[in-house]
C-alpha cells in the first residue's frame, strides 16, 4: 500500500513516498517514483490504483502546462489544487479516478502550501498530510512533534522519525523511500531538490 | 455460534458532520463542527461546513464533503451571476428555492448534501430553511439541523430554543446545542465554528471543544 507523507515548513514542502509498486502479494518494482513534479514550483505525491494515478497526474500536469502556455501565467498551488479537485469531482459520477493525492508547492502569494485530496474530490489545505495506511501510525507523531516554521533539516528529522516508526510497526513497511523538496530558492523563485531519488 | 457483523456506513456518514441554524430576534445563527474525517479516521480539525454566500446569507452543507465543496462552488457561481444580471443580492428565500431546485435536478443521482440556509433578507427579517438531499424544503421559524448527530441535536435544540433570542443568547443556545450533540457522535466534532448574523455585522467565533 502506498505511503505518502507531506510536510510544510518555512518556505518549503517535503514529500516522502515509498517506492514499492505492488500487485497483490507481489512487489513488481522497488524503485517506483510516486512523486510527480508538475513544474519547479509544485509537485504531486500520488497513491492508489497504478494506472489511474499516473494517468490522472499526467493529465493535470499537461493541463496546467497548457494554461501556462496559453496565458503566460504559472498557476499558484491554490489554483492548481482547486483545478485538480474539480477534475476529480467531475469524474466521480462517470469514470472515477481511484487515486488519492497530495499536492504541495511554493509560490509568492501563499508561501509553502500542501493540499490533501482524496479520490472523491474532497480537498483540504493542511500543514502536514499523510495518505495510505501510514496515516494510522504517523499522524500522531506529527500531532506531537510538528510545529510551525520548521527548517528543512527539522522536517527531514521528523521524516526520519516517521519512517522509523513505520519500519518498526507497519506490517507492509517498505525499506526504500524517495524524498523531494520544493523550497524558495535564492533568487526568490521556487526550486526543486531531489534529496533521495526513487531509483538508486 | 459465531456472529459476524459487517457494518455498512451510508454515504452520508463517510465523512461525518453536524450543522445547525437557528433564528432569533432580528438575527440568525449557523454553526458547524470542524472535523474532516474519512470513515473512522480524523484527517483535520479545521474544516468548516458553512460557506458565506453573500453579506447576510450563509449556507451549511453537511454530508459527503466532496459534494459540499462542489455544491458550494455551484451556489456561489449562481449567486454571483444573479448579482451581475439583476444588480441586487439574491434574497434568502429565493436562494433556498434555487438550492432545492438544483438538488432536484439530480433526483436520480443526487448530491449527498443536506443544505441548511440562514440569512437576513433585505428588511433584516430572519430566514432559515433546511432540506434533504433531493431538495425537500423545510421553512422553520425556530431551527433547522442536519448531519450525523441530527437526532442528538434535535433533543438539545427543542429544550434550549425559545423565541426572540438576542444575538448573545442565540450564540449561547446554538453553541451548547451543537457541542452537547456532537460530543455524543463519534464522527463529528473536533472543534466548532459559529456565525451570528445581525443587521449590522456578522460575528464568527470558533469554539474550543473536546478534541475527540
Amino acid at each position: 500500500m502506498d505511503s505518502l507523507i507531506g510536510i510544510t515548513g518555512k518556505d518549503f514542502v517535503i514529500f516522502i513516498a515509498d517506492t514499492a509498486q505492488a500487485r497483490s502479494i507481489l512487489k513488481m518494482k522497488g524503485d517506483e517514483d510516486k512523486i510527480m513534479v508538475v513544474d519547479e514550483s509544485k509537485m504531486f505525491a500520488m497513491a492508489g490504483d497504478t494506472g489511474d494515478r499516473t494517468t490522472f497526474c499526467e493529465y493535470v500536469k499537461r493541463n496546467l502546462k497548457l494554461y501556462e502556455i496559453r496565458s503566460g501565467l504559472t498557476l499558484s498551488t491554490h489554483a492548481a489544487a482547486h483545478w485538480t479537485r474539480r477534475a476529480l469531482a467531475d469524474a466521480l459520477r462517470q469514470n472515477p479516478y481511484q487515486t488519492n493525492l497530495l499536492l504541495g508547492g511554493w509560490d509568492e502569494e501563499s508561501g509553502a502550501s500542501l493540499y490533501y485530496l482524496d479520490y472523491l474530490g474532497s480537498m483540504h489545505k493542511m500543514p502536514f498530510a499523510i495518505q495510505g495506511y501510514a496515516s494510522n501510525f504517523v499522524l500522531s507523531i506529527f500531532d506531537r512533534y510538528y510545529k510551525e516554521d520548521l527548517t528543512v533539516a527539522e522536517g527531514l528529522e521528523l521524516a526520519k522519525l516517521c519512517i522509523a516508526e513505520l519500519n518498526r510497526r507497519f506490517l507492509l513497511a517498505q525499506p526504500d523511500w524517495a524524498i523531494k523538496v520544493i523550497k524558495k530558492g535564492e533568487n526568490g523563485k521556487a526550486s526543486l531538490e531531489v534529496i533521495v531519488p526513487a531509483s538508486k | 455460534k459465531i456472529q459476524i457483523f459487517c457494518h455498512q456506513m451510508s454515504i452520508l456518514q463517510h465523512n461525518g458532520s453536524s450543522v445547525i441554524a437557528m433564528a432569533g430576534k432580528n438575527c440568525v445563527a449557523i454553526a458547524s463542527d470542524t472535523r474532516f474525517g474519512i470513515d473512522a479516521q480524523t484527517i483535520a480539525f479545521d474544516f468548516s461546513k458553512v460557506w458565506q454566500i453573500s453579506d447576510k446569507l450563509f449556507v451549511g452543507l453537511p454530508g459527503l464533503l466532496t459534494d459540499s465543496q462542489t455544491f458550494s462552488e455551484k451556489l456561489k457561481f449562481r449567486v454571483n451571476m444573479y448579482r451581475l444580471r439583476e444588480e441586487r443580492e439574491m434574497s434568502p428565500r429565493v436562494f433556498s428555492n434555487m438550492v432545492a431546485s438544483l438538488l432536484y435536478e439530480k433526483r436520480f443521482g443526487p448530491y449527498f448534501v443536506e443544505p441548511l440556509i440562514a440569512g437576513l433578507d433585505d428588511k433584516n427579517e430572519p430566514f432559515i430553511s433546511g432540506m434533504d438531499l433531493i431538495g425537500a424544503p423545510v421553512l422553520a421559524k425556530d431551527f433547522v439541523l442536519a448531519g450525523t448527530a441530527d437526532e442528538a441535536m434535535f433533543g438539545m435544540a427543542e429544550s434550549l430554543w425559545r423565541p426572540d433570542l438576542s444575538p448573545e443568547d442565540l450564540f449561547e443556545v446554538i453553541s451548547q446545542t451543537l457541542m452537547s450533540a456532537f460530543d455524543r457522535d463519534a464522527i463529528s466534532g473536533w472543534g466548532a465554528v459559529v456565525h451570528v448574523i445581525t443587521p449590522d455585522q456578522v460575528i464568527t467565533r470558533t469554539l474550543k471543544t473536546r478534541q475527540d
